[in-house]
């Protein structure tokens, strides 16, 4: 009976295997419902942010925030990529890298300088093997991300903005579009574009009174919009994140299940084949008596 | 009829009031603010504190601590965008300090990185392999 014990061995490591696999596809299943509730929880804020930037674009048409203002010669860009801390999560990372590498080559092609600030360990290791200019990055955000872990690493970059060395910020990550598919995303945030901002919600000629004074309180706006934007792209990702594992660690079970059926198939042809010799020896033997 | 004005109180992370009410009460940067319906757009900062809303057929007010934010007032909507965490010059200059030397030194330290790639570059032959041979003995089995 040679290999059997082998072979049961293989299927015990196999269905080991799978009992990770199915708990991990559960722990995913259940923190993924988690991560959409906060990808909902954090759209009001987005959006009510998103009104009044509106507005105040279209009030102020003669004052332009920098922020705002349009750079007519972009030389450098800056990209904020949003990755996992975790892999095991089937092609999600891959999908963002791959597109952001793209844009990247495209960037060189045309001699702009590129710098990136990573958000998540995938990102961040992938980001310094191929040598790219990390303005900042973020890692370790854990399941539930706070907006404050983000400030400094935005801070950052907007400060580079400000101060002339960056012309355009894009924001790349994974939307979560349902528990099945996620798409990878790369929009420009930073100068702020008026169609992106969309119409204000009430239209007209009126402005606010600003207190203390309009600059001030435009520019906290500005940046709480900025970091919003980042804070969203984080939690989408998140919920893509987990749902492509729970998908991934789904497969990976089921692929368990066949090697097992498979293995146990062999195992059984071994020991049926073993005791037809057997017999056939026993037979054999009492032939020759 | 009492008049009442929409409040929403958010923050980043969730959506903290929303309902009706006939006054609320938010301390301004320059000092405490009390909002009735119809008040002219407004747009100010706020400082840490609390933001008291007087709910319609209910005695008592609702009080919710923020530790500052911006407040958007227009007639008909009252919105309080809440930070989630304490703001500050100073504390946003920390902040974006303590990243910057965290990336510079991921910058030089690299080593790590390259050991952390070349365990993914096994793994992966590793997985490559473990294919290769369910494969083979796909073939050779049965």
């Amino acid at each position: 009976m040679a290999g059997s014990k082998e072979i049961r061995a293989k299927i015990k490591s196999v269905e080991n295997t799978r009992k990770i696999t199915r708990a991990m596809e559960m722990v995913a299943a259940s923190k993924m419902r988690k991560a959409q509730e906060r990808m909902r929880a954090a759209r009001p804020y987005a959006e009510k942010i998103r009104q009044v930037a509106a507005h105040l674009a279209h009030a102020n048409p003669e004052y332009k925030h920098p922020l705002l203002a349009k750079r007519e010669d972009v030389k450098n860009v800056a990209v904020i990529v949003v990755t996992s801390d975790k892999g095991l999560c089937g092609g999600l990372n891959t999908n963002i890298l791959r597109l952001v590498v793209n844009r990247m080559k495209e960037w060189e092609g045309e001699g702009k300088g590129i710098s990136v600030c990573p958000i998540g360990n995938k990102g961040f290791g992938f980001m310094g093997r191929i040598g790219a200019e990390i303005k900042s990055h973020l890692v370790g955000l854990g399941d539930t991300p706070h907006v404050d872990k983000l400030i400094g690493a935005v801070k950052i970059m907007l400060d580079a903005y400000a101060a002339g060395e960056i012309d355009a910020i894009y924001l790349s990550y994974n939307g979560f579009i349902n528990t099945m598919r996620q798409e990878p995303r790369m929009e420009q945030i930073l100068p702020l574009s008026e169609e992106q901002l969309g119409e204000p919600s009430a239209p007209g000629h009126w402005d606010y009174i600003y207190e203390p004074d309009a600059k001030e309180v435009v520019d906290e706006l500005l940046v709480r919009y900025i970091e919003s934007l980042v804070y969203q792209a984080v939690t989408e990702n998140m919920a893509s994140e987990q749902s492509a594992r729970m998908v991934a660690m789904k497969a990976a079970s089921d692929n368990a299940k066949t090697v097992i059926s498979d293995l146990k198939l062999v195992y059984n042809k071994a020991r049926q084949a073993a005791i037809t010799k057997e017999i056939s020896e026993i037979v054999g033997g009492a032939a020759a008596v | 009829m009492v008049m009442s004005v929409h409040v929403d109180v958010v923050s980043a992370e969730e959506s903290i009031f929303s309902g009706l009410a006939e006054m609320i009460a938010v301390p301004g940067e320059l000092g405490e603010l009390g909002i009735y319906p119809s008040h002219a757009p407004l747009l100010t900062r706020i400082k840490p504190g609390s933001v008291r809303i007087k709910v319609p057929n209910q005695s008592e007010e609702e009080l919710i601590y923020v530790s500052g934010g911006i407040l958007e007032v227009q007639p008909n909507v009252v919105t309080v965008l809440a930070d989630t965490a304490i703001r500050g010059a100073d504390l946003d200059e920390a902040r974006a300090e303590e990243a910057k030397r965290a990336a510079e030194e991921a910058m030089k330290d690299k080593t790590a990185d390259i050991d952390y790639a070349q365990a993914q570059a096994e793994l992966a032959e590793a997985i490559a392999q473990l294919r290769a041979i369910q494969k083979l003995r796909k073939q050779a089995g049965h």
